[in-house]
């Protein structure tokens, strides 16, 4: 986690960068934080507050905003993200049975990341993709009709 | 205009009333959770839900606008069944330990399950288990009770513009905290105590000392001194059952002596001195051309809020230490001598209206007496229960008068519990050591009431004196704004934390509202017509300190005691950083 951090960390500048982009405008709030998670992988406090003094609004509030949007992540997140359907139709098709599967393979319960900081698994709103379910994302793919023993195949292409 | 019907009867308002206020014109009393008459309208709780005809759903009367032929039922079986299990999920995820909270018997929360004959929970209890906050000795946070009506986070930020508490997170994980899930110590806030008369419940209350006091009290080798705040003498009737601004100066005295304090002195002693020391210190940097607009700096709430978010503008503040901390430091030294007592066994108690009046007692530099200057303040709640504790009854006392010598004061000190109240006595005694002569009028009309930003422009000699009032911190900002600019084209400046002054302060009885606030204002105002002396320098005790003491207004003693500097803070908590190249800087 400490190493994740640090790598992925933004620096005040790069912050400075975005704001200007979106001329200091409160209004544009959701889009900065974009991308400084987009640059950064997370929003860190450091960057949290160099936006809502960039803004000149309480950080409370940019705090709010970060924690309000499953998207954005307050902390840092593996290299790949992995989220779990947990909806009706893959929860009825044995979405549990995947994310133990998860948990086994990665070691980390439901939440976490990996210590080498490669790993994220969380669990996601309907992917849209029920006919094949259950289903997962890593990162920008989308993997259906699993069982619990393709996971492992799954993730050694990541490995 | 509108001519709604409500439960069958008709009654015309103006366009835009919401259903609330219109029902309230018919005399029904819709009930209400997260609505609260001073701040913005929230809509969240859906305890106030009616009927309209020709609408599916329910909808909230505190938000829902009147049109013109509305028909609105508030209390049909669909509207009931809807409130209670409204209730009964925010009951589920509530605390049930009634007898042992803060806010017993003036929770909202409480009395609406007692309204709505609340005997049965159908859904599972359970709590959160989400950490309290006992970071500062001001103000405690039990968030596991909030029931996250955000009522506590528009005062923060639309009244007091300090923005510490927001909602994080979302849905049933929601948590109003400060930024980061810190403490209050780490965050920019001014321990006002505004958020606990927002709050419904006891989700945000005052730190309770009276624990160590009655310990004191019990020490027969404690001399144990109390001083009373000016706003305490309109307001600790309420604690016991009156209605609100009555002037109870004379039974709280009695009340006070009968608790067992050895001495009941009054913090409008030290009041009267704070006008004589700030009074001279603005004639000095008018004279010297010393740092103007001079703003006043009896309000810690005002103060720390300074230090956090103007750290520039520190040199604008008095040096003048706040009547509480004035009286903490002579108790320990003049009175402890003039007495024969030695400091070390006088317990020093303030009670205050106010929650920022314990941080600034524990502030390090506060012990100018070689002691703890103020050992526990105590807020106009706390004494309250302890009076209640202890079976005295209001209307069983007697008037009794404060003890000398730190007991005598005027009207001008009285009214330092208001808005306006310190610039209004500052200008009386300004005018009189000016120019030497007497003020043709006692009375500044200007700067009373409970208009956000007051101003005046006083005549004293050749000068023109402009004065500005500014109480509750949003105000406040727009004057500090306009000072930053370079745009404040005063010579004076009043800032109180809370609104309507310190009869508003976050320690005051629950509750606190806008109408309640201006009611004990009025009783100040009484007060002060009433006594005897009505400017500060004409109190006989304040010119015997100087004879005996202190010497001469901002003299060597003064300094010492009396006077006190302010500490930059930071605006942000503290993060940590990110490791930059040398490019990126």
């Amino acid at each position: 986690m400490e190493t994740a951090a640090k790598s992925a960390s933004i620096c005040p500048a790069k912050v400075s960068e975005i704001l200007a982009k979106y001329s200091r405008r409160p209004d544009a709030l959701v889009s900065i934080l974009h991308d400084v998670q987009k640059e950064a992988g997370y929003l860190s406090e450091e960057a949290i507050t160099e936006i809502a003094s960039g803004l000149d609004i309480p950080v409370s509030k940019v705090y709010g905003v970060a924690t309000f949007y499953t998207l954005f992540s307050t902390k840092p997140k593996g290299q790949y993200v992995i989220r779990v359907c947990e909806n009706a139709p893959c929860h009825v098709l044995g979405a549990k049975a995947i994310v133990e599967a998860l948990e086994k393979e990665l070691g980390i319960p439901m939440g976490g990341t990996t210590s080498d900081g490669k790993f994220t698994l969380e669990y996601t709103s309907c992917l849209g993709v029920c006919g094949v379910a259950p289903a997962i994302m890593i990162n920008e793919a989308v993997y259906g009709n699993l069982t619990p023993e393709r996971v492992p195949l799954i993730l050694k292409e990541y490995k | 205009m509108a001519m709604v019907t409500i439960d069958g009867r008709k009654v015309e308002v103006d366009a835009g009333t919401t259903i609330l206020n219109a029902a309230k014109k018919l005399g029904i009393d819709i009930p209400t959770l997260c609505h609260h008459p001073d701040l913005a309208v929230q809509a969240v709780c859906r305890i106030c839900v009616v009927e309209i005809e020709g609408q599916k759903l329910l909808q909230p009367a505190c938000a829902f606008p009147v049109q013109d032929g509305m028909v609105v039922y508030t209390n049909t079986p669909r509207v009931r069944q809807a409130r209670k299990v409204n209730l009964e999920l925010l009951l589920a995820r509530h605390p049930q330990d009634c007898l042992q909270c803060v806010r017993n018997r003036s929770c909202e929360l409480q009395a609406l399950a007692e309204r709505f004959g609340m005997r049965e929970i159908r859904f599972e209890h359970k709590l959160r288990g989400l950490p309290e906050d006992h970071s500062t000795p001001a103000i405690v946070r039990e968030p596991d009770k909030c029931i996250l009506c955000r009522r506590c986070v528009s005062m923060c930020h639309d009244v007091q513009a300090a923005g510490v508490l927001f909602p994080s997170r979302r849905g049933a994980d929601t948590v109003v905290t400060p930024v980061f899930g810190r403490g209050l110590d780490e965050v920019a806030c001014a321990l006002c105590g505004q958020c606990i008369h927002a709050c419904p419940v006891g989700a945000i209350s005052e730190r309770d000392d009276t624990e160590r006091v009655w310990q004191a009290l019990a020490d027969p080798n404690k001399h144990v001194v109390v001083q009373t705040a000016p706003a305490t003498r309109v307001s600790i009737g309420e604690e016991m059952g009156l209605p609100p601004g009555q002037i109870i100066t004379g039974k709280l005295v009695a009340a006070l002596r009968r608790l067992g304090f050895d001495k009941v002195m009054d913090t409008d002693f030290t009041a009267d001195l704070t006008i004589i020391e700030e009074g001279n210190e603005f004639l000095k940097r008018l004279k010297e051309g010393g740092v103007l607009p001079m703003i006043t700096s009896c309000s810690p709430g005002w103060i720390k809020f300074g230090e956090h978010f103007y750290p520039d503008l520190l040199k604008h503040i008095s040096t003048c230490k706040s009547p509480q901390q004035m009286f903490g430091a002579l108790v320990k030294t003049y009175y402890a001598r003039k007495a024969g007592i030695d400091p070390k066994d006088i317990f020093s108690v303030s009670l205050m209206p106010c929650t920022a009046k314990k941080y600034e007692a524990d502030r390090p530099e506060m012990c100018d007496s070689g002691y703890k200057d103020v050992d526990v303040v105590l807020t106009s709640r706390e004494l309250g229960r302890m009076l209640r504790e202890a079976g005295i009854r209001f209307e069983d006392l007697p008037e009794e008068e404060h003890d000398d010598p730190m007991g005598i004061s005027t009207g001008a000190a009285a009214i330092f519990g208001a808005t306006g109240g310190v610039m209004e006595a500052a200008l009386r005694t300004v005018y009189e050591v000016a120019t030497g002569s007497e003020l043709p009028k006692i009375d500044f009309e200007e700067v009373r009431g409970l208009k956000g930003i007051k101003e005046a422009q006083v005549k004293v000699g050749d000068l023109d004196v402009r004065v500005a009032v500014a109480h509750g911190l949003g105000n406040a900002k727009k004057i500090l704004d306009l000072l930053r600019e370079g745009k404040a084209n005063y010579h004076f400046i009043e800032i109180m934390c809370c609104p309507g002054g310190c009869v508003g302060g976050g320690g005051q009885p629950i509750p606190t509202t806008m109408e309640i606030r201006g009611i004990r204002g009025n009783a100040l105002y009484e007060a002060d017509r009433g006594l005897p002396y009505r400017k500060s320098h004409e109190n006989p005790a304040i010119k015997q300190i100087y004879a005996e003491f202190l010497g001469e207004p901002l003299g060597e003693v003064s300094h010492h005691l009396l006077h006190t500097h302010y500490t930059p803070r930071q605006k942000y908590p503290s993060v940590a950083k990110a490791v930059c190249g040398e490019a990126a800087g």
